[in-house]
């Protein structure tokens, strides 16, 4: 380029900045997963499309003077499968997909003291699986010191219990 | 416009109680702007249940404060880290990271908060006089034109967001399959509901948003966390010398036009009017060359203008019934909770919540100005809070806050399963986003088509021959091709001439 800095006025500037900013983002990001990514995506979509649409079709279409119940899910799930096909065909290059590698363990961990919370609290009142799930969530997911780890834990756990039971009075299943 | 009620709305947002929840909504939302992981639409999402316990326009007062308030905290870390907060500030870390480079980040950050605030002062001002008369206006429209409008709504928020748009309009329509789930309002016949007795109520939205926005960013920045630690730039001399406000002047001025009038389309938004406002002021300046090197213009006309936007996208909301983006589909679900529908009849019907919103505005933007400056010192050390320790705090605010609706684990349960969803989303290039705007207009779009279809006797003409709905779709078609459209035309154009070389500024690397 001889002269970088005078744009001629056809050249869209905000075009290029999107550009720039687009760029900027994907500096950031996680290598692109690949076209296996983009064709389960699609896969996935077309699977809720047609099956919908059968489900659909079940409830009764009924007329365009009278829809039944099936007619409008019918109309949607027509559209995502035709949409998915395009994706299947036209979006195997696409590079908008994220590897997962073995930080994706974090999430999946963290997902199953999501879990855990949800079975136990029932049980056994909140504070001790919160208690648990913080433990997890800073020691082993975030890497926090063991002294970080204590601290934080039971002050989380101790102020939600008082905001929630005293102060929202809002009737969580506690234990104590 | 009522003057009475315009006045009575100030009285109202005057209460101490207001007044607290308006402070308490824009300093969650700074603190959330400042905070990485999550965005302005997951904050509120996260602190839905919370509107079923207090007065409806406190809630909506607070939500709208935490809205507006992320904006500027978006700010904060564009400036001093080269992180923006939110994508709304994304061209702002361009000037302004260079200009923390040469120390003058004091300076940035001022420029942005007095930009934010003119910016959204004009645009309210610009709300407060539009506002009456599109709703007015919109009071005529039939269950065609709303249709019509929400599907429109859908397709702009699809397609006008970042990423595929091929992927967008397939999440959005999985959301509108999604508000079909439960007994059919008109037929009493449940649909999708796999026998389930829960299901039979239809999803509830709180539930999905949470998950998708909530749940969904919580686990993916569990896996995107780094562990960098966050060195913030120092900050000196936060309030901006004479010659550095009078050289933004004109940006702030412009940005808040540009902010407006882009704010107020649907899925237009901050993100474009600051990409906007930014292109425009370097496309007047004299040199330039200087955008990217820490022009003080390249800070003040996006923050200006994202903030201008913020604001003037409440007026599709609270004057058509239609979200123009993913925060603002929250706050809908959030007045649906509340019993209220937003729509043109808000204003006529409800008042007292239609005035005290906007006027809320005017007094959290005020309250915005008088924190930011003296506070940033406190934002700066926050910035250093490790976001290990916040992530536990946010996930157990989630599960313990979803409970609470219902007192329901299956809730829980359901929000998990969300959060999945929009954690996969991620994964595969699927923006969650338009999935939930489609999901909360769901039901508008499909009453207002089953109830056309029911005046035109069957004949799906009848939506083009009425003259608004036609517009509205005519619309609709235009803007469904013009990615087709544009890609052609962009194909046509480099055969033609493939010499330009795109140009990349050195400043902000």
């Amino acid at each position: 380029m001889s002269d970088e800095r005078t744009p001629s006025p056809d050249q869209d500037i905000l075009a290029e900045i999107q550009a720039e900013v687009a760029q900027d983002l994907e500096e950031e990001r996680p290598p692109s997963g690949g076209p296996s990514y983009q064709v389960v995506g699609a896969l996935v979509a077309l699977v809720v499309g047609v099956g919908g649409a059968l489900l659909a079709y079940g409830y009764g279409l009924g007329t365009l003077r009278r829809p039944g119940a099936g007619m409008w899910p019918f109309v949607v799930c027509i559209a995502i499968t035709l949409m998915s096909v395009g994706l299947l065909v036209a979006g195997r290059r696409l590079e908008d997909s994220e590897r997962f590698s073995r930080s994706s363990l974090l999430p999946a961990i963290g997902l199953v003291t999501f879990i855990g919370l949800a079975l136990l609290m029932p049980v056994i009142g909140f504070e001790i699986p919160a208690l648990l799930l913080c433990v997890v969530w800073l020691r082993f997911l975030g890497g926090e010191s063991w002294r970080s780890t204590a601290i934080t834990s039971v002050v989380t756990v101790a102020v939600f219990y008082f905001l929630f039971l005293y102060g929202l009075r809002i009737p969580l299943p506690h234990l104590f | 416009m009522d003057v009475n009620a315009f006045l009575d709305g100030f009285g109202l947002v005057t209460e101490p109680q207001n007044l607290l929840y308006c402070l308490i909504g824009v300093l969650i939302g700074m603190l959330i702007g400042v905070l990485p992981g999550l965005g302005p639409a997951a904050t509120i999402a996260i602190l839905l249940p919370i509107t079923y316990s207090i007065d409806p326009v406190s809630a909506i007062i607070m939500l709208a404060g935490i809205y507006y308030g992320a904006q500027y905290g978006g700010t904060i870390t564009s400036v001093l880290l080269r992180l923006p907060g939110e994508a709304s500030s994304v061209v702002t870390v361009f000037d302004g990271f260079a200009l923390a480079k040469q120390g003058k980040a004091g300076t940035a950050l001022g420029v942005a908060a007095i930009g934010s605030f003119v910016g959204a002062t004009v645009s309210i001002l610009g709300l407060t006089l539009v506002a009456p008369l599109i709703a007015g206006w919109a009071l005529s429209f039939g269950d065609p034109e709303y249709a019509a409008l929400a599907l429109l709504g859908v397709l702009l928020v699809a397609t006008i967001g970042n990423g595929n748009k091929l992927k967008a309009m397939i999440a959005a329509a999985v959301g509108l399959l999604l508000a079909t789930v439960g007994r059919d309002s008109f037929s009493g016949a449940e649909r999708f509901t796999f026998d389930s007795l829960q299901l039979t109520e239809g999803i509830d939205f709180v539930v999905v948003a949470m998950g998708l926005f909530g749940v969904g960013e919580i686990l993916y920045n569990l896996e995107e966390r780094h562990g960098k630690p966050h060195v913030p730039a120092a900050v000196a001399n936060i309030w901006p010398s004479r010659k550095d406000l009078k050289q933004s002047s004109g940006a702030i001025g412009r940005g808040s036009v540009i902010g407006f009038v882009l704010g107020v389309l649907p899925g237009g938004g901050a993100v474009m009017s600051s990409l906007a406002a930014y292109a425009a002021e370097k496309r007047i300046a004299k040199r330039p060359e200087r955008f990217g090197r820490g022009a003080i213009e390249g800070v003040a006309a996006p923050e200006t203008a994202n903030n201008a936007a913020a604001t003037s996208s409440f007026i599709p909301l609270l004057t058509l019934g239609i979200p123009a983006n993913a925060s603002m589909a929250m706050l809908f679900g959030a007045l649906l909770i509340l019993g209220i529908s937003p729509g043109p009849q808000l204003v006529e019907e409800r008042p007292d919540l239609f005035w005290g919103v906007i006027n809320s505005m005017y007094i959290g933007n005020l309250i915005l100005l008088a924190l930011s400056i003296p506070l940033v010192g406190i934002f700066v050390r926050i910035l250093r809070v490790r976001p290990a320790i916040l992530a536990p705090i946010t996930a157990l605010i989630t599960i313990l806050g979803v409970y609470t609706i219902n007192n329901s684990t299956f809730d829980i349960f359901v929000m998990i399963v969300f959060g999945l969803i929009g954690y996969l989303m991620k994964k595969t290039g699927f923006e969650p986003g338009p999935m939930v705007l489609a999901f909360v207009l769901g039901s508008i779009v499909e009453d207002g088509f089953r109830r056309s279809m029911l005046i035109f006797d069957g004949d799906p003409t009848g939506f083009f021959t009425r003259p608004i709905s036609g517009t509205i779709l005519a619309a609709f078609v235009l803007v469904a091709l013009w990615p087709a459209a544009k890609a052609l035309l962009a194909r046509r154009k480099t055969g033609s001439d493939d010499t330009s070389e795109p140009h990349v500024p050195a400043g902000h690397r």
